[in-house]
């Protein structure tokens, strides 16, 4: 969530499973909802929202990719061009004994590769403070978020009638 | 959501727990000011460290000849409290990864300490080969770096190489994985918070809202680091391993060290868990959320473990003598019954017989049977690594250069050190991040709360009474 004095609306309920009961009737009722806020990760939820499975494990493995030809190219590279030298009597292109290595690095690139691109697009990182709707949705409220900046009056009402009749407990209004 | 509970499963969660007592529960530690015991357990951590950080300078000083190895025996209890605490560090990710791909719920009451723990030993252990070299300044020669020298590389061929690859990226992926998972837990702390305690909290949350998209990128991101943690675990110690396996001395040269190595580190790993979480618990009064099922799964993985590792001891002696050669019978000849006798018999001991206990229900459930287990497995498993190193080496081919090892002050003082390390980290750790993952632990708690798998059993109850009525 960015920074862009966006007007949300939002109504906190106390368990994930009204939550999802409400987001079917969201759904029915054809509402933009803008985000789901909760404490933990609501299993059944991303259907109802529409998002789609995150691509990171292609990110991942991007990465992993680099990784292993970093290390096996690298190490191809100085055993025979940059400073070639024999070991116990086994070629210079020693391709068993580069595995090990080929291997770990695979799974460093892919894993730093990937924590880094889910903090980039997150938006996230070390000091970066994004808008907090409410301070108990990181404890035991959950919460259902609507868009009111662009909508209309009559939307909003829509919102509120909706968040009222599917059990939210508290409704308020917060710009971010 | 109602997941489908088997009514035979136990509750993972005691106590009738809320979400919200939950969050109370497992933030309290680190919101009250510390008890009487954290800051004796510190101060007394915190004066180790100081003495290892003596024996480390005396080191640098005065050399490797401030420690007791000779001509014949190069490596003792450098390397010995190298392997010991990189097996230690095992048990954090087999159970964040591995239990992860297994969808073993116990795992999210134990993950978050475990995983500490394990960045904390490899810390202790990265640190012996980085001073067993003597010439602390020359380290940066172990990198592979564009340098002055020639340019020289490394030796990719070697072991030794591979095994600074393996630990550092080992400990690279799971300090990110026990990161990832601790932010939205910082998150939950830095909303209770208030002032100072609050900005500190709002860095080390990197600004986590719980939005449904994040927490949709979060489990993903968490099961692939899972998928590569999982070969990574069984990699190191296997690597590990290598440093002798790949060497021509009788008693290291064997092909079954890495499967040996690798079940080895997980045993005593989980006996370290178990140490730690038993004092954690109970200190932290988290008894609801580590429960005995708990304790009795990773008393269950022990056994396993323990007895893999036995099945590796008495293979290997099998394979010594079948094998018909004489360096190698004389190898385990000379470590059952040679002068470090002893030390063979208390791995022995340790490692392969007490275990056993543990096919027993109720010694699996006694905290106090399995503490003191703990602590047999911890010494046991330190003996293993001392048989393999000091005796072998102390018995070389000629019978000229046989030779004895004791540790000087300093190299105990070393060991120490690292304790100190250990439980300093670890003591801070239970003051300022949840010792239990929140977020995972609320996840589950409709599947294994035990109002919740009390409710599902009456269900199931009423379901028979009435099939029987029908009949």
């Amino acid at each position: 969530m960015e920074t862009t004095n966006k007007s949300i609306l939002f109504g906190l309920y106390n368990d994930e499973e009204i939550v999802l009961q409400a987001l079917k009737e969201a759904k029915g009722q054809h509402l933009d909802v803008y985000d789901v806020v909760s404490p933990f990760p609501i299993h059944g939820l991303d259907p109802l929202l529409g998002i789609e499975e995150s691509r990171l494990h292609i990110a991942g493995f991007c990465f992993g990719l680099v990784g292993t030809l970093t290390a096996f190219l690298g190490m191809s590279w100085i055993f025979t061009k940059d400073w070639p030298m024999i070991f116990g009597g086994k070629p210079y292109w020693s391709v068993p004994a580069f595995i090990p290595i080929t291997f770990e690095l695979t799974v460093l690139f892919a894993s730093i590769g990937m924590v880094i691109t889910y903090y980039a697009i997150n938006g996230m990182g070390p000091g970066v403070t994004n808008p907090v709707l409410h301070d108990r949705l990181t404890d035991d409220k959950f919460a259902i978020a609507f868009d009111a900046g662009n909508a209309s009056e009559d939307e909003i009402n829509k919102f509120k009638a909706f968040l009222e009749n599917t059990g939210a407990d508290e409704i308020q209004m917060k710009t971010i | 959501m109602s997941a489908v509970v088997s009514p035979i499963r136990e509750p993972l969660i005691t106590g009738r727990k809320s979400y919200h007592d939950i969050t109370e529960d497992i933030c309290a530690p680190s919101e009250r000011a510390p008890s009487l015991t954290w800051v004796f357990a510190f101060i007394v951590a915190v004066t180790l460290l100081g003495f290892g950080v003596f024996s480390i300078l005396w080191t640098i000083w005065f050399g490797i000849g401030s420690w007791n190895l000779n001509r014949t025996i190069g490596w003792g209890w450098d390397i010995t409290n190298f392997v010991w605490w990189v097996g230690i560090g095992h048990a954090g990710t087999l159970i964040s990864a591995i239990l992860l791909l297994f969808r073993q719920k116990w795992r999210t009451g134990v993950n978050r300490a475990a995983e500490a723990m394990t960045i904390f030993a490899v810390i202790c252990a990265a640190l012996f080969p980085g001073i067993h070299v003597g010439r602390m300044w020359v380290i940066f020669f172990f990198f592979p770096v564009p340098n002055t020298r020639g340019p020289l590389w490394v030796n990719f061929n070697s072991p030794l190489l591979w095994d600074l690859f393996a630990i550092s990226t080992y400990f690279t992926v799971s300090l990110l994985f026990w990161y990832t998972g601790l932010v939205p837990d910082f998150a939950t702390l830095r909303d209770r918070a208030s002032g100072l305690r609050k900005k500190f909290y709002n860095f080390l949350s990197f600004g986590w809202t719980g939005s449904a998209k994040h927490w949709s990128r979060f489990e993903s991101l968490s099961l692939i680091l899972a998928g590569l943690a999982t070969p990574l675990v069984l990699s190191v110690h296997t690597i590990v391993s290598f440093d002798f396996a790949t060497s021509v001395i009788p008693g290291w040269h064997t092909t079954i060290f890495p499967p040996y190595f690798v079940a080895g580190a997980i045993f005593s790993g989980f006996a370290m868990v178990q140490t730690l979480m038993l004092i954690t618990r109970k200190v932290l009064k988290l008894e609801d959320y580590i429960t005995l099922q708990h304790i009795e799964s990773m008393n269950k993985v022990i056994l396993l473990t323990g007895t893999m590792v036995g099945v590796a001891y008495l293979t290997e002696l099998f394979i010594a003598w079948y094998s018909g050669y004489v360096y190698e019978q004389f190898a385990f000849l000379n470590r059952a019954f040679g002068v470090y006798w002893w030390a063979y018999f208390a791995m022995m001991t340790c490692n392969v017989l007490s275990p056993q206990i543990f096919w027993f229900k109720k010694m699996r459930r006694s905290i106090f049977v399995t503490f003191v287990m703990s602590i047999f497995v911890n010494i046991g498993m330190w003996f293993e690594r001392f048989v393999i190193i000091a005796t072998t080496l102390a018995r070389d081919y000629l019978p000229s250069s046989w030779s004895y090892y004791t540790p000087t002050w300093v190299e105990i003082g070393i060991y120490l050190g690292t304790f100190g390390i250990f439980f300093t980290f670890y003591l801070l750790f239970t003051r300022i991040a949840p010792v239990v993952a929140i977020a995972e632990v609320k996840s589950i708690l409709k599947s294994s709360g035990d109002q919740y798998i009390e409710e599902h059993e009456k269900h199931y109850q009423k379901a028979i009474d009435n099939k029987v009525k029908q009949h």
